[in-house]
């Protein structure tokens, strides 16, 4: 892949400092908003474009979010459901840090389970643990198996 | 068998499940070899919902290898009554016993309550999850009278929230046997233990059915479950549907002559009285095949006891 800027990537502005997300897969753009737990309430800067055009992906989604870098726990979740995301760390609009998102083979503290008769799910201080599928997540401790809508077991 | 604790029939390896079968059998034929070989020991009972058979038959085996038991009682009468988290329960309770055994109504429970300590733990069911030890002396009295190998077994009725079905499938799998899953659309297996069943290696096979005329005849063994009221809406759709996963005489009609029928009891009315005298009825020496095994498994958990996990 080129370094040069990708033409689509024009259709929305730059940012001074924090983290492009690219090459998420078309009409994902908003849970990885959720992922990272924003919602425009708190005046963050923030630019999606949704369903462009991209030649890795035929269609993909982009998220600029300015003044913030992703922890590993919010990359880790990120790879659920964007697995093909590009994640990029800009400082005074250079790219510094350039990385695909690896899938982990367990994500902790980060999801929670939906079936309400799980262990996690009450007041035992225990932390959700998921392990991860091909296809989906899974609960280590009730063995719930979750495929779609991932990002709204994101813990709040 | 080397583990520290016993959370799901998923962990067993089948030399690990031939190895505790193999011990009960020695206990059963000679239970004074092991009076007294865990004197001074205690077993800490935890049971956060009802229990008869599993609660005395650990009991039963703790006592005639010679240890005693200490038991929580009642939710009513515990300190979970005033908000005790089950992690902190158990770290207290590990501190007064050799080994625990727990029964907890959530998913998941006995895996977590194993987190948080050093001593051996056994499940002794944690909500619609496992059940292994049941699961162990399922396969003692499916070894004892039918075989584990080459071995035809249907299991019918409440598959979605009957744990003792969950864990059985997943040991089962373990062997050369062809599991059939007889039940009501809406109390079908949880999709997740069919997808495990699916990834297991050596190709498990099982079929899900609806009605058992079809399978009866080709069955070694006939594993009844009961149908609880409470899984349904209202009364008339229940009498309806458990009508269609009882059986009696009759229906026993078509099955071969050494059929094997199991239950994990208690019972309702899903097997008729009329069979218990017959050659097919092996569910009440399954309830006593409890004991024998329930003192392999403690016998083997109390000298793994401590004792890093391979």
């Amino acid at each position: 892949m080129s370094n040069a800027p990708d033409d689509h990537e024009l259709r929305v502005s730059k940012i001074r400092s924090g983290t492009v997300i690219d090459h998420v897969r078309g009409g994902q753009a908003l849970n990885v908003l959720a992922i990272l737990g924003i919602d425009g309430s708190e005046g963050e800067e923030v630019s999606v474009g949704m369903n462009v055009p991209s030649d890795r992906l035929a269609r993909k989604d982009i998220v600029k979010v300015e003044g913030r870098e992703l922890s590993q726990d919010e990359v880790d979740v990120l790879s659920l459901i964007a697995p093909d995301a590009t994640i990029n760390i800009v400082r005074d609009y250079e790219v510094v840090e350039k990385s695909r998102v690896e899938r982990p083979e367990v994500v902790e503290g980060v999801l929670s389970c939906p079936n309400p008769g799980c262990i996690t799910t009450g007041d035992e201080p225990v932390d959700s643990r998921f392990e991860v599928l091909e296809d989906g997540v899974r609960c280590s401790y009730c063995g719930t198996i979750v495929r779609e809508e991932i990002a709204s077991l994101i813990e709040t | 068998m080397r583990h520290d604790h016993l959370i799901t029939s998923k962990q067993l390896s089948r030399d690990d499940v031939e190895t505790v079968l193999d011990r009960a059998a020695e206990i059963d034929a000679d239970p004074s070899s092991v009076a007294g070989r865990h004197a001074g020991r205690l077993l800490g009972l935890l049971f956060f919902e009802p229990s008869t058979r599993t609660k005395m038959s650990f009991e039963t085996a703790m006592k005639r290898l010679g240890g005693d038991v200490v038991d929580m009682g009642s939710v009513e009468s515990s300190s979970v009554k005033k908000g005790e988290t089950l992690a902190d329960t158990v770290r207290v309770i590990e501190g007064y016993a050799d080994a625990l055994v727990l029964r907890h109504p959530q998913q998941g429970a006995a895996k977590m309550a194993s987190e948080y300590v050093d001593v051996p733990l056994v499940n002794a069911g944690d909500g619609a999850g496992h059940h292994p030890s049941q699961t162990m002396l399922d396969l003692y009295t499916i070894r004892e009278n039918a075989g584990l190998e080459d071995l035809t077994i249907g299991i019918m009725g409440d598959l979605k929230y009957g744990r003792t079905v969950h864990s059985l499938a997943y040991a089962l799998s373990n062997f050369d046997a062809r599991q059939h899953f007889i039940s009501p659309e809406s109390l079908q297996l949880p999709r997740e233990v069919v997808y495990d069943l699916h990834q297991q290696q050596g190709g498990t096979q099982i079929r899900e059915h609806e009605s058992i005329e079809a399978v009866l005849p080709s069955l070694d063994v006939l594993y009844v479950t009961r149908i609880q009221r409470e899984r349904f809406p209202d009364e008339n759709e229940y009498q309806q549907v458990a009508g269609e996963y009882q059986i009696d005489a009759e229906t026993l009609e078509a099955a071969s002559d050494d059929l094997t029928v199991m239950h994990p009891l208690p019972r309702v009315d899903e097997i008729a009285p009329e069979i218990d005298d017959t050659d097919y009825a092996a569910y009440f020496e399954q309830a006593h095949n409890g004991v024998p095994v329930r003192m392999a498994l403690l016998d083997m958990l109390l000298e793994n006891g401590g004792e890093d996990d391979e």
